[in-house]
């Protein structure tokens, strides 16, 4: 049920217009204008930085809002971060203008741009000292459309918290800071003063968010003074309890709790702009024993409960993904980031972690229906039954959440990365679909690695067509390939040498953020950077990932099968004539093209002649990233997923021998190409299926239903089926939209009456009419499963 | 196409059917058509333990029928209408055979669900709901009913492969229609399912 409150506050978040608010930047660069800079080390600079926000940003507290907090000024408005990359007035002039996703960038912000902002940055930022510091190879690889790079316009942040915040204040984190400064032993440890100077950030960062809550204490305190109504007056005055107690000391019952992680959410997504938004992660996990308390003392009952979290539920819709520099007026954005909530799996001890909050929090899901938070079930063979059909119910109404990912293969994978059972079993999926240890580990994703254009430079023996520049290596004239073997081993060697272009690039962007950009309020957060003395982004946590992510799976596995079929197993096709028709777009070559397009075995239809090359290129791309070392004391790691840039790789490679024409996106996550799939979903799954999920950190697999399929407690049942037999195949994850084509296409022409059409894009959902026509047009030509 | 190459594709659901207590349903066209050509497959099926459904209205010769009983797991049989006369006047045969081999098939081993498509103006009567209750009743083995709204995506295609363009023009039930009848049919105690 959603009160009256609940549904105010909801609607607001809903309709206010996402702006963007020169605050942060304005009090970051007063600051960086100051003499700290040159006075401190960089981590207690940063930290500084961080307090002056803490103690400066506007406090906002909304009208009826049980948890308070806002990154902005105010619900939506948007922070900025020019030390990481500096909007120009371009950027703002778009971001006001442009039809899709526009972020309000009034009068008054662009001139504290064009005098303040713009002038202190410019040259300063991370972006511009992270493209001085590469090499000709990654810029040409970069502008071919080879790769994508996140550190350019956001921090590696991709972590999600564990449950040590619900057993320990800042207070508590404070004692343990100073445990290890006492340690340090400065006659043999060569690294005690870049230790010591990180734990006094951390020190610094711990006062800073106390202090914030503190500044929303006191805001409340005025409030309440102020409140005529006896029931909001309580409420502020105890808000303003909540915020004196946490996050100094540890949440004493389920409000606190909550509050407690806001407060943490807004320190970290304050003090840099992390990729994939940090989140709780196993939320049922954590609030169960608070809950529980809660409810046999009698001080709690559900509905309370359930109110709490659908308030929590819009802080995060209030927070849009910051927006992007160097945007250009085509492109499309999303508000969407990139929150996580996980609920269900396993606890610590192995046991079946849904619960009676579990539960609470699917009714919230459905009854909120906001894209903000995005949720998942983590489903063990553990769990029962009714857990997924609950969560099926939500899904079969067509808003594409909760996603749905297999828990006893994650537990498998983050083994296999060198987790312990323990940390593997409190881990999850974060983000879109990416896995990790939970509190103790960062796992950054690094860019997007395309697989198809691979396939591209081999045709053309290292350059790149579109610009007629070299990227690749030279192996050889493709018309020299007297066995697809041959093609293949030069596909491997055009692979290998990219991503090692990418991954020298990612070794010195990675040592520019920790030299310049440490993370000390994070590090707070994630074990052990306090026990090691190090920065998030230098190697504190227990576990240190990269994953360069793979896309376009689908495109290449029926590209390199037509070759495989037509050119050198059946020799119906030269490969003369096969790149003739490429370089021609097809025109004049249609009757080929329909050859390649209709007349060729395809990933996702069991067909083992197609799903063979698919195994060949997972195993490829596994070979050249899997295991190496980056500089942390880590590994890269391979994970599979698009979120939407495979329409931006498709737009960059020309037509491809499966048929594809010149500019179409790519297939999108491990799915098939749109529209290849023909033998119904089961068909997709084994499929799918046939690669080793456990050896990646993450596959996505998006499934079209159209919702008849899924009517009635058989169709329930089904859907059930159909996860549980995907992951006794050991998939890693699923998620479904369920949606007809004709929907979509009545919405893409009359977006105005489909305001509130939801679709999954890739790991996240989105609002339809918000989507670049190009990714509408994708989502629509994907296969829509009819039967199953 | 041979039993080995529909075998291929049968096994490659094993994981399904099991999850699911499924299994593979032969369809058509009409199964029964080529009867030897199923009873293989289903001889097939039955050696590697995967159940096995045939889908069929039915029509066929009572030898065929015996046959095939003894060799499937369960039988989808149609009841399109009670009438011989409007049975005949629609689809072209009589329904005494079909009525009779699915008596038939309800007193062998197998286990039988009965399937009506709901055709508004053709069957969706209250006469013909309950004759078929009555006579699915006297069967006493059968259980389960299963109502199909009728679909009229395929009169186009129809049209187009008979040359005829005065065929029935129906309407897709509502939900209203189709919850009464499944409460008719409720009410004579089976357990019905909508959309089967």
């Amino acid at each position: 049920m959603m009160n009256e409150r609940v549904a105010k506050l909801r609607r607001q978040s809903v309709e206010a217009k996402p702006s963007i608010s020169s605050e942060r930047a304005e009090l970051m660069t007063a600051f960086y204008q100051g003499d700290a800079p040159l006075r401190e080390s960089v981590p207690v600079c940063r930290a500084m930085a961080f307090k002056h926000l803490m103690e400066h940003k506007t406090i906002c507290i909304n009208d009826g809002e049980m948890i308070v907090g806002e990154k902005g000024t105010a619900p939506k408005a948007t922070p900025t971060y020019p030390e990481l990359c500096c909007h120009s007035m371009n950027d703002l002039e778009i971001l006001n203008d442009r039809e899709k996703t526009p972020f309000a960038a009034g009068d008054e912000v662009r001139r504290v741009y064009q005098e303040k902002i713009i002038p202190f940055w410019s040259g300063k930022t991370m972006r511009e000292k992270i493209f001085r510091a590469m090499d000709e190879a990654w810029l040409n690889a970069y502008e071919a459309g080879m790769f994508t790079e996140f550190m350019e316009q956001r921090s590696p942040g991709h972590t999600v918290l564990d449950n040590k915040i619900y057993r320990k204040g800042m207070l508590d984190f404070k004692q343990d800071i100073q445990q290890s400064l006492d340690r340090l032993d400065f006659l043999n440890d060569s690294q005690a003063l870049a230790k010591q100077e990180e734990l006094k950030a951390m020190l610094i960062c711990a006062d800073a968010i106390i202090r914030f809550a503190e500044r929303h204490a006191q805001k409340a305190t005025e409030l309440a003074e102020r409140e005529s109504n006896p029931q909001r007056k309580a409420e502020l005055e105890r808000i303003a309890e909540v915020c004196s107690h946490i996050p100094a000391h540890a949440p004493r019952d389920f409000w606190e709790a909550l509050q407690y992680y806001w407060f943490v959410h807004l320190g970290v997504t304050t003090e840099m702009n992390p990729w994939d938004a940090f989140c709780p992660g196993r939320l049922d996990q954590h609030l169960y024993s608070f809950y529980k308390q809660g409810v046999e003392a009698g001080t709690l009952t559900r509905g309370q409960a359930q109110e709490l979290l659908q308030c929590f539920w819009v802080k995060f819709n209030n927070q849009p993904a910051p927006p992007k520099v160097g945007v250009t007026a085509a492109e499309s954005g999303t508000y969407t980031d990139f929150a996580q909530i996980n609920n269900g799996g396993l606890k610590e001890d192995g046991a079946d972690g849904v619960n009676e909050v579990t539960y609470l929090i699917l009714d919230v899901i459905e009854e909120m229906r906001l894209v903000q938070p995005s949720s998942s079930i983590q489903v063990s063979k553990k769990n029962p039954d009714r857990f997924i059909k609950r969560a099926a119910r939500i899904i079969r109404t067509g808003f594409g959440q909760p996603s749905i990912f297999n828990t006893d293969l994650i537990v498998q994978e983050l083994i296999r990365m060198g987790k312990s059972v323990a940390d593997a079993r409190n881990g999850g999926s974060s983000g879109c679909v990416e896995v990790g240890a939970f509190g103790k580990e960062a796992y950054i994703l690094t860019g997007y690695f395309n697989l198809p254009k691979v396939l591209e430079l081999t045709l053309n023996n290292g350059v790149d067509p579109r610009t007629g520049k070299r990227i690749g290596l030279e192996t050889g004239d493709p018309e020299q390939f007297g066995s697809f073997e041959q093609l293949f081993e030069a596909y491997r060697r055009q692979l290998n040498h990219l991503i090692d272009v990418k991954m020298r690039g990612n070794n010195i962007i990675e040592r520019l953020y920790a030299t310049y950009m440490p993370a000390p309020f994070l590090s707070i957060l994630i074990d052990d950077c306090i026990a090691r003395g190090q920065d998030y982004h230098d190697g504190g946590p227990r576990y240190n990932t990269n994953y360069i992510q793979g896309v376009g799976l689908g495109t290449i596995t029926d590209a390199l099968t037509a070759i495989k079929h037509h050119v050198f197993d059946r020799k119906t096709l030269s490969m003369r004539e096969l790149l003739a028709a490429l370089r021609a777009n097809f025109e004049g070559h249609e009757p080929l093209r329909q050859t390649l397009w209709q007349r060729t075995p395809k990933y996702g239809n069991d067909d083992d002649y197609a799903d063979d090359v698919m195994r060949a290129v997972f195993e490829a791309y596994f070979q050249a990233v899997d295991g190496r070392p980056n500089t942390k004391g880590g590994r890269y790691r391979i994970n599979l997923l698009p979120t939407t840039v495979h329409v931006y790789f498709g737009s960059v490679i020309g037509a491809t021998p499966d048929g594809r024409k010149a500019g179409l996106p790519l297939s999108e996550g491990i799915s098939p190409v749109q529209g290849a799939d023909r033998q119904g979903p089961t068909a997709v799954l084994k499929s799918a299926s046939k690669m080793d999920h456990g050896r990646t950190g993450g596959t996505l697999l998006n499934m079209k239903f159209n919702p008849q399929v899924l009517k009635g407690e058989d169709g329930l049942d089904n859907l059930k089926d159909l996860i549980r037999s995907y992951f006794r195949l050991d998939g890693h994850h699923i998620q479904f939209n369920v949606v007809d084509a004709e929907t979509l296409r009545k919405a893409q022409a009359r977006p105005e009456e489909y305001q509130n059409l939801i679709v999954r894009v890739a790991g996240y959902s989105d609002y339809f009419v918000d989507l670049g026509k190009d990714l509408q047009n994708e989502i629509i030509a994907r296969t829509e499963q009819k039967a199953f | 196409m041979a039993v080995a190459e529909v075998m291929a594709e049968v096994r490659k659901d094993v994981i399904f059917y099991d999850q699911s207590r499924g299994g593979a349903t032969f369809s058509g066209g009409e199964p029964l058509m080529q009867p030897e050509f199923l009873l293989a497959l289903l001889e097939a099926c039955r050696a590697e333990d995967i159940r096995t459904a045939v889908d069929t209205t039915c029509y066929a010769a009572p030898q065929v029928i015996q046959r095939v009983a003894q060799a499937a797991d369960l039988f989808l049989c149609d009841i399109k209408h009670m009438n011989p006369g409007r049975h005949q006047e629609y689809t072209g045969v009589d329904n005494n055979r079909i009525l009779d081999n699915i008596a038939y098939l309800a007193r062998a081993d197998g286990q039988v669900i009965i399937r009506v498509p709901i055709i508004p103006g053709f069957n969706d009567d209250r006469a013909n709901i309950e004759g078929t209750a009555r006579f699915v009743q006297a069967l006493k083995t059968v259980r389960r009913i299963d109502i199909l709204p009728y679909n009229p995506g395929g009169l186009e295609k129809a049209i187009r492969l008979t040359g005829k363009v005065d065929l029935m023009q129906a309407q897709a039930p509502g939900d209203d229609t189709m919850n009464e009848i499944a409460d008719v049919f409720r009410g004579h105690g089976f357990e019905v399912k909508i959309g089967g």
